[in-house]
């Protein structure tokens, strides 16, 4: 109980309707998002000078929970405005066949989406810098929300899901690791490979795009969303990858920078298979009470990266307004 | 421990195979492709520009609009 008497040196909650009773956007609030990130940082890795009892603290726990209610009130908004997540549609009795298909239809690819089309043909060498700086919040902790799904869940979904996550581990070789192969990417350019360096200037959109990540995975009743969130997430990385690797070799930058995206053509052509099939399968077939999170979780990946990749070229469009080079002039990208 | 090792090939309808347990996968230029991931996925609809890999080029649509 002592703990939930607030004094000046210890975390205090705030009460919910004046903390965030004024956000309109909690998606695009950096303010909003950065607390939330913050919060979820107590259970990753902490922050050097901060008790690492605040991981557990009450009052930074119902924080939040605040938090995160406002948030998955947002995200349902938003999937149930753009209909992303259409009810799963019944074509057979194997309720897992049918989230196969549901999630193969989503994410089939409409066209290059705007920022890797954009890295591929177009991005200066400082742009795109900037897209790996947007990007280093979560490649430099690549896959670690979704290991906190792995002890939620059993039977083949748990295997497959082991599987992935081995992958994105590096595969028993720790050069290999995702995140570090990122960091070495960052470091071959100059750049900081630690992620508070990039925190001052990352978009709300980008933080929204990693948070909801950790809202599904540390919340056990949202772990069908988690993975319905990462079956979206890896079915449209391999082709982006593709086209950001092209742009990598034709500003010349190093290998590193190739490397890490020319991996995860490979590796995410796999990932997308088995987090389609053999996890969210799995998953729905040993309950197919799951199915609707799982779309669900899909949709939100779909439509916040939609949103953090949007806010990336509207802020590379309005920079190069403001300063036209003319060789670089830019047409509203396709 | 004397059990021979299993390779096992899963069909991916509409995509690729999923191969666990193989070393190496013969193009059908003859080019070997080395196994270096505990799981590879083998194109099949002939379009990946990585093969033998799928690159998930079979989920591209064809080309709608110029990018
Ligand atoms: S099967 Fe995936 S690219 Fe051919
Ligand atoms: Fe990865
Ligand atoms: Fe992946």
């Amino acid at each position: 109980m002592r703990a939930l008497e607030p004094d000046d040196r210890r975390p205090r909650a705030v009460p919910e309707a004046r903390a965030f009773g004024d956000v309109d956007e909690p998606l695009r609030d950096r303010d909003f998002q950065l607390a939330l990130w913050i919060l979820y940082e107590l259970h990753y890795r902490g922050f050097d000078g901060v008790d690492p009892h605040a991981e557990w603290d009450p009052l930074l726990l119902v924080s939040r929970a605040g938090l995160e209610r406002t948030m998955e009130h947002a995200l349902r908004e938003l999937v149930a405005s753009a209909g992303t997540a259409d009810p799963v549609e019944k074509t057979g009795d194997n309720p897992a066949d049918d989230v196969v298909l549901a999630l193969t239809r989503m994410t089939v690819a409409d066209g290059p989406s705007t920022v890797s089309g954009f890295l591929q043909r177009r991005a200066t060498r400082t742009e795109f810098c900037q897209y790996l700086g947007e990007r280093a919040i979560y490649h430099l902790r690549e896959s670690d929300p979704q290991s906190f799904v792995l002890p939620r869940i059993d039977g083949p979904a748990k295997v497959a899901l082991a599987e992935l996550q081995y992958d994105e581990y590096g595969g028993g070789r720790p050069e290999r690791l995702h995140a570090t192969m990122f960091a070495r990417a960052l470091e071959s350019l100059d750049m900081p490979t630690d992620l508070a360096s990039y925190l001052p200037d990352v978009s709300g959109e980008t933080l929204a795009s990693v948070n909801v990540m950790s809202l599904f995975a540390l919340n056990r009743r949202l772990h069908g969303a988690a993975m319905g969130h990462l079956a979206a997430f890896e079915a449209t990385s391999s082709l982006p990858c593709g086209r950001i690797a092209r742009g990598a070799r034709r500003l010349k930058l190093p290998e590193s920078v190739l490397d890490y995206y020319d991996e995860h053509v490979e590796a995410d052509a796999v990932h997308e298979q088995l987090a389609i099939r053999s996890i969210c399968g799995n998953l729905v077939a040993a309950d197919p009470g799951l199915a609707d999170d799982v779309l669900f979780g899909a949709a939100t990946c779909l439509e916040v990266d939609g949103m953090a990749g949007e806010a990336l070229m509207r802020r590379w469009l309005d920079e190069r307004e403001r300063r036209p080079e003319p060789a670089k002039r830019s047409r509203a990208a396709g | 421990m004397s059990e021979v090792r299993r390779v096992v090939v899963q069909d991916c309808p509409g995509g690729p195979l999923l191969i666990r347990g193989a070393d190496e996968v013969v193009g059908g230029d003859g080019t070997v492709g080395k196994v270096e991931r505990p799981v590879v996925a083998l194109c099949r609809c002939g379009r990946s520009e990585r093969q033998p890999w799928c690159d998930a080029s079979h989920r591209a649509r064809r080309r709608r609009k110029k990018d």
